[in-house]
């Protein structure tokens, strides 16, 4: 394993006329989180969905342990977790269905594992309620709960503080610190400094 | 508060991990667990096949003669409009709020979780529309000796429209008011099932062997079963680009 698990060579991607990301290259350590920051509209969360492999960049690659991603995307997609602007929950399920279904899809869960992971994230009460009763800043608490579960070795986070109150915000810093401690790299893309929880961070500016 | 028992020691993941099988019952049984949550959605399909059949007697003929000559044509068409009209919900939702995408991510197979979704589709549409079929039929003076028939030909029938839906509701995920490109899509491709479906009941209602289309019907729902699931699995990867 490498000590740099994720490097990025060369990205270049167009959406319609415009050249998004043009020859983006980095690479990132075990335990190390980059914040992506950059105007409405600079590729923030077309540079997650590129990483990720949802979008296909029109030129460059994506390594994960030396090995190109596109090779097993499958099985790169197993080591990742990806949280958009929106929380992928359903409204007429409750917080611990939606968890059970989400979660449960890529990894066995017990319930202790679930009921702890909603206490932690501060969403303890929310378990058995529908999400579509639950406010916004409770939905993304519910998300982040899942996203701790899923124990994956890599992260992309979409604004993962949008709709939280100050303790979120904190928390949200608290959840990426325990994550870079177990040696797993996050990106995330923000419109705000992340959290002063999370120790180690290296910035990319995108241009508009 | 306690941390979540989260880990990442590769011998943990293995022992943790979901199989394909696994995680396409989990997502065949969060499609049905919503469903019963959204009644009004689950009841549309059926209503609407039987609003549709009962009207026939009605503005055609209430003489059973005429009315069992057009009950195979009326039943299958009526049964193809109502599977298609569940279709436009296939994966709207789970396109909207971000479902689909973590499929996709998922590290699972994503064929196997559309095939999922078809099977849910079936499961709270064809199934359905398969044990109501007798009633419309008897209603269109259909004999009781033709009630086998006539569902296990829907029930068969309905899976080939369930998978050849799937492709079409996956190919306009995103577009706005997808429904009239949705039909468009999908009742070219559904012809063969139409035609094959209501000869079987045809020959069901007229009390001859009705084996030949209904084994028809089937390898169409084994074609389904086979390609469906990666087209639409193709479409969805497209869509979420």
């Amino acid at each position: 394993m490498s000590n740099q698990p994720l490097r990025v060579e060369n990205l270049h991607l167009w959406r319609g006329e415009r050249h998004v990301l043009r020859g983006l290259t980095f690479s990132l350590g075990r335990g190390t989180c980059l914040q992506v920051k950059g105007a409405n509209g600079s590729g923030k969360t077309s540079l997650l969905r590129t990483l990720c492999g949802l979008i296909y960049p029109e030129e460059g690659r994506v390594l994960w342990d030396g090995e190109d991603v596109r090779r097993d995307l499958r099985a790169f997609h197993a080591r990742l977790a990806y949280l958009g602007h929106e929380p992928p929950l359903k409204g007429d399920l409750t917080a611990g269905e939606n968890l059970r279904f989400w979660v449960g899809v890529r990894r066995r869960l017990g319930v202790s594992d679930l009921e702890a992971a909603l206490a932690r994230a501060g969403a303890g009460g929310c378990s058995t309620r529908l999400v579509r009763t639950l406010s916004a800043g409770q939905r993304r608490r519910v998300a982040l709960a899942g996203l701790a579960l899923l124990a994956v070795p890599l992260w992309l986070l979409d604004e993962p503080t949008t709709n939280l109150d100050a303790d979120g915000q904190e928390l949200v810093g608290q959840l990426i610190a325990e994550q870079l401690a177990r040696g797993a790299t996050v990106i995330a893309a923000v419109h705000h400094d992340l959290p002063r929880a999370v120790p180690v961070i290296e910035q990319l500016e995108l241009a508009a | 508060m306690s941390a979540p028992r989260v880990a990442l020691a590769p011998e943990r993941a293995v022992a943790l991990a979901v199989s394909g099988v696994g995680a396409a019952w989990l997502a065949l049984l969060r499609d049905l667990t919503l469903a019963f949550r959204r009644r009004g959605q689950l009841v549309q399909p059926l209503a609407f096949f039987a609003i549709v059949t009962l009207l026939f007697p009605l503005a055609v003929s209430p003489e059973l003669t005429r009315l069992r000559e057009i009950a195979p044509g009326v039943l299958w068409t009526a049964a193809l409009l109502a599977s298609l009209l569940a279709l436009e919900f296939l994966f709207r939702d789970d396109a909207y709020d971000g479902t689909l995408e973590q499929y996709a991510l998922s590290g699972q197979s994503l064929t196997a979780l559309m095939f999922a979704k078809s099977a849910a589709h079936w499961l709270l549409t064809g199934l359905p529309l398969a044990l109501m079929a007798p009633l419309a039929a008897l209603s269109l003076g259909a004999p009781a000796a033709a009630v086998a028939g006539i569902v296990a030909s829907v029930a068969v029938g309905s899976v080939a429209l369930s998978l050849i839906g799937s492709i079409g509701a996956a190919l306009t995920l995103g577009m706005k008011r997808s429904g009239a490109l949705l039909s468009l899509l999908t009742l070219p491709l559904s012809l063969p099932v139409l035609i094959f479906g209501a000869r079987a009941t045809q020959l069901a209602i007229a009390g001859e062997p009705y084996l030949a289309p209904l084994e028809l019907l089937g390898a169409l729902a084994v074609l389904g079963v086979t390609l469906a699931p990666l087209a639409a699995a193709a479409a969805v990867r497209i869509s979420l680009e």
